[in-house]
C-alpha cells in the first residue's frame, strides 16, 4: 500500500516537472510583455502597456509582421496549388519509378532549404536576380516545401476512392470539372492541412530570409526578432517578449480558425 | 433507349492478362441483362469497357447503332451505378441527383425540380437535404438509382448493385430493381457474382469464365440446361450432381448403379463412351424404398448428411463412395445412416461429353 502511494506520488511529481518545462516558457510569454521591467523569471505582471507602445514605435516591428504574412501566405498558396495538381497526377497516373522519385525528392528537399545548400542557393539567387526579392524567397521556400507537401497529399489522394471521379466522368464531366466539383471538395481537409503546415513553416523560418533579404524593410518577423537588442548589446527583454507574443498570435489564430472550419472529415457516400 | 452490341470485344491489360477474349454479345433494347461469373472472370471489366472507363484493345462497342468504341464515357449516353454507389459526400441528395444535369448545364432551378421529381418517384422526397453519410445503405442505393434516372440515358450499367446491402434488404431491393427496370424500360446491364440474383432479376444472362461467355440465355434455360459443366456447377443454390458415367446401351452406369439415358441425350451416345451425368438435387427424387418394387433407374446409397434448407432438406447420399445429393420436401427427410434411393428425373437429367452438353 505504501509502495503504491509512493509510486503514485513519484509519478505525479514527474508529470508536474515535465509540464513545468512546457508551461513556464508560455507563462513567461504571457506575463513578461505586461511587466515594466521583465527579467528571465516568471513574475506576476504589473499590467503596463508601455512595452506594446515601444514595439509600435519600433520602425520595423509591425512591417515585419506584415512581411511574414505576405511570405507565408504567398508560399502556402503556391505550395497548395502546385502540390495538389502534382499529387493528383501522381496518385492517378501509373508511372514507372514513381515512388522512388518521390522518396528522392523528399530526401533532397530537406537539403534545399537547409544549411547545407546555403552557399549555392545564395549564388543561384544572385545569378537569377532574385536576391533581396520577396518573390524570389517565396519561390525558394516553396521549392523546399513542395516535395513533402506532394508526399503528404498523394497519400491523401490515394485514400479517396476513384469511383467518385469515374462516376463524374460517366456523367460527362471534363477533367477540370472533375477536379473542381469532386476532387478538391473531397481533399479539402488535406489541402487545409498543407496550407497550415506551409504557413507555420515559413513563419518560423529564419535562415532563408536572413540569407536572401538584405533590405531590412523586406524582412519578416523571425529575422527582426534577432535585431531586438539594447544599445549595450544585451537582449532587450521588453521588446523581445512583447514582439514574441505578437509574433505567435497569428499562428495560434490560424490553427483555431482552420480547425473550426476544416477540422472534420466527410464520411459516407462510399459504402464500406 | 438503345440496344447494346459488342463485336469481338477484346481487352488485354498491360502485362498480358486477357480480361476479355473476342466477345460477341447483343443486348436488345429494353432488356434487363445480367453478367454473371466468379470473381476475376472479366464481368466487371466488360461492364467498364461498355461504359468507356476501360479502353478496348480490339473489337467494337455499339450502343444504339452508334459505334462508341473510341468515344469518352461522357459521350456514350449511358449511366452507371458503382458498387460503392460513389455518391458525392460533400453534396446533399438534391445536388447528387442533379449532378448529371449540372454537367449538361441545366439551370439550377430546373435541375433541382427534376431531381425532386425523380427522387419522389423512389420515395426519397423527405431526404433531399441529407448528405450521403446520413443515409442508410438502402437509401444510398436509391439515391444512386435516382441519379442515373435523372440522366435519361439510353442504357444503364449497374456494377454489383446489391452487394453492399444486407441479406434481408437485398431481397427487397431485388424486387424493387426489377420492377423499376420494367417501368422505365431502359436497356440495363448488371454485373453480379450471385447466381440467385441473376436468375431472379434478369430477362437474359451471360455466364462468364476467364474472359469468355460460356452460356447466354434466359434464366430458365441456363438453370435447366446448362451448356457446359462450368455453368452447371456455377448455377443453382445447391450445386448440380456431376457424376462420371459410362454408356451401357440404353442405360448409364453411374457409381455402380444403372440409370436410364436422359431424354435430352437419347440416341446421341455411343456404347462404352465415358461421359458426365448431371442432375440437380431438386430433380433427384429421394425415396426410402425403390419405386414400384424395382431398383431400376435409381442410385442406391446410404444417407451421410441431412441439411435443413427451410421448406426442404438437402440429403447427401454415399453411393459406392460417390457423393450424390437430393432435395427432399419437409416432413419426409430420412435420418443419417438410412439406406435410400435417389431417382433422377429422366426429362431433367443431362449428359456432358468433354464438358459440353450433349443435346440435339
Amino acid at each position: 500500500m505504501t509502495r503504491f502511494v509512493l509510486g503514485r506520488i513519484g509519478f505525479y511529481t514527474l508529470i508536474a516537472v515535465l509540464l513545468a518545462f512546457f508551461t513556464i516558457p508560455l507563462l513567461w510569454l504571457a506575463a513578461a510583455p505586461l511587466t515594466s521591467d521583465p527579467t528571465y523569471e516568471v513574475r506576476v505582471p504589473d499590467f503596463t502597456f508601455d512595452n506594446f507602445q515601444a514595439i509600435l514605435d519600433h520602425p520595423y516591428a509591425l512591417p515585419s509582421l506584415y512581411n511574414s504574412l505576405l511570405l507565408s501566405i504567398g508560399t502556402a498558396l503556391l505550395v497548395v496549388a502546385l502540390s495538389a495538381l502534382a499529387a493528383y497526377a501522381l496518385s492517378r497516373v501509373r508511372l514507372p519509378g514513381r515512388d522512388a522519385l518521390l522518396y528522392a525528392l523528399l530526401l533532397l528537399s530537406s537539403i534545399i532549404t537547409g544549411t547545407a545548400a546555403m552557399v549555392p542557393l545564395f549564388q543561384l539567387a544572385v545569378e537569377l536576380g532574385l536576391i533581396d526579392s520577396q518573390l524570389g524567397l517565396i519561390l525558394i521556400l516553396s521549392g523546399g516545401l513542395l516535395p513533402a507537401a506532394i508526399f503528404m497529399l498523394k497519400d491523401f489522394m490515394d485514400s479517396t476512392p476513384k469511383s467518385y471521379e469515374e462516376s463524374a466522368r460517366v456523367f460527362g464531366a471534363s477533367p477540370l470539372q472533375i477536379v473542381a466539383h469532386v476532387v478538391v471538395p473531397l481533399v479539402r481537409p488535406g489541402l487545409a492541412t498543407i496550407a497550415v503546415w506551409a504557413v507555420a513553416n515559413v513563419w518560423g523560418n529564419f535562415l532563408m530570409p536572413y540569407l536572401l533579404l538584405s533590405d531590412v524593410e523586406k524582412q519578416p518577423a523571425a529575422v527582426i526578432m534577432y535585431t531586438l537588442y539594447t544599445e549595450g548589446g544585451q537582449a532587450n527583454l521588453r521588446l523581445l517578449s512583447t514582439f514574441g507574443l505578437l509574433y505567435s498570435i497569428p499562428v495560434v489564430l490560424m490553427y483555431l480558425f482552420v480547425s473550426k472550419k476544416y477540422g472534420f472529415r466527410f464520411h459516407g457516400g462510399i459504402k464500406r | 433507349m438503345a440496344a447494346i452490341e459488342l463485336r469481338r470485344l477484346t481487352k488485354v491489360y498491360p502485362g498480358g492478362v486477357k480480361a476479355l477474349d473476342a466477345l460477341d454479345l447483343v443486348i436488345p433494347d429494353g432488356e434487363f441483362f445480367a453478367l454473371l461469373g466468379p470473381s476475376g472472370c472479366g464481368k466487371t471489366t466488360l461492364l467498364r469497357t461498355i461504359a468507356g472507363l476501360e479502353t478496348a484493345t480490339g473489337g467494337a462497342v455499339v450502343i444504339g447503332e452508334r459505334d462508341v468504341t473510341s468515344v469518352q464515357p461522357g459521350g456514350r449516353d449511358i449511366a452507371m451505378v458503382f458498387q460503392d454507389y460513389a455518391l458525392f459526400p460533400h453534396m446533399d441528395v438534391t445536388d447528387n441527383v442533379a449532378y448529371p444535369l449540372r454537367i449538361k448545364k441545366v439551370a439550377k432551378a430546373e435541375r433541382h425540380r427534376r431531381a425532386g421529381e425523380v427522387a419522389a418517384r423512389l420515395g426519397l422526397e423527405h431526404l433531399m437535404d441529407r448528405r450521403p453519410g446520413q443515409l442508410s445503405g438502402g437509401q444510398q442505393q436509391r439515391v444512386a438509382l435516382a441519379r442515373v434516372m435523372a440522366t435519361q440515358a439510353q442504357a444503364f450499367l449497374f456494377d454489383e448493385p446489391l452487394s453492399n446491402l444486407d441479406a434481408r434488404l437485398r431481397l427487397e431491393a431485388r424486387t424493387f430493381l426489377k420492377k423499376l427496370q420494367r417501368e422505365l424500360g431502359v436497356t440495363t446491364v448488371f454485373v453480379t457474382h450471385d447466381q440467385a440474383e441473376a436468375l431472379a432479376m434478369a430477362d437474359r444472362m451471360a455466364v462468364m469464365e476467364a474472359g469468355v461467355i460460356r452460356q447466354i440465355g434466359t434464366p430458365a434455360e441456363v438453370f435447366q440446361r446448362p451448356a457446359n459443366t462450368f455453368v452447371a456447377g456455377f448455377i443453382g443454390s445447391t450445386p448440380m450432381n456431376l457424376l462420371d458415367a459410362v454408356v451401357r446401351g440404353d442405360t448409364l452406369e453411374v457409381a455402380g448403379c444403372a440409370v436410364p439415358v436422359p431424354d435430352s441425350a437419347a440416341g446421341l451416345l455411343a456404347d462404352g463412351e465415358k461421359v458426365v451425368y448431371g442432375v440437380r438435387p431438386e430433380y433427384n427424387a429421394y425415396a426410402p424404398k425403390p419405386a414400384e418394387g424395382s431398383s431400376e433407374g435409381a442410385l442406391a446409397g446410404k444417407v451421410v448428411i441431412v441439411e435443413n434448407l427451410g421448406a426442404s432438406h438437402l440429403v447427401t447420399l454415399d453411393v459406392n463412395d460417390v457423393t450424390v445429393q437430393a432435395v427432399v420436401p419437409e416432413g419426409s427427410e430420412p435420418a443419417v445412416g438410412d439406406e435410400g434411393f435417389a431417382a433422377p428425373r429422366r426429362d431433367r437429367a443431362l449428359v456432358y461429353r468433354d464438358g459440353e452438353l450433349v443435346t440435339r
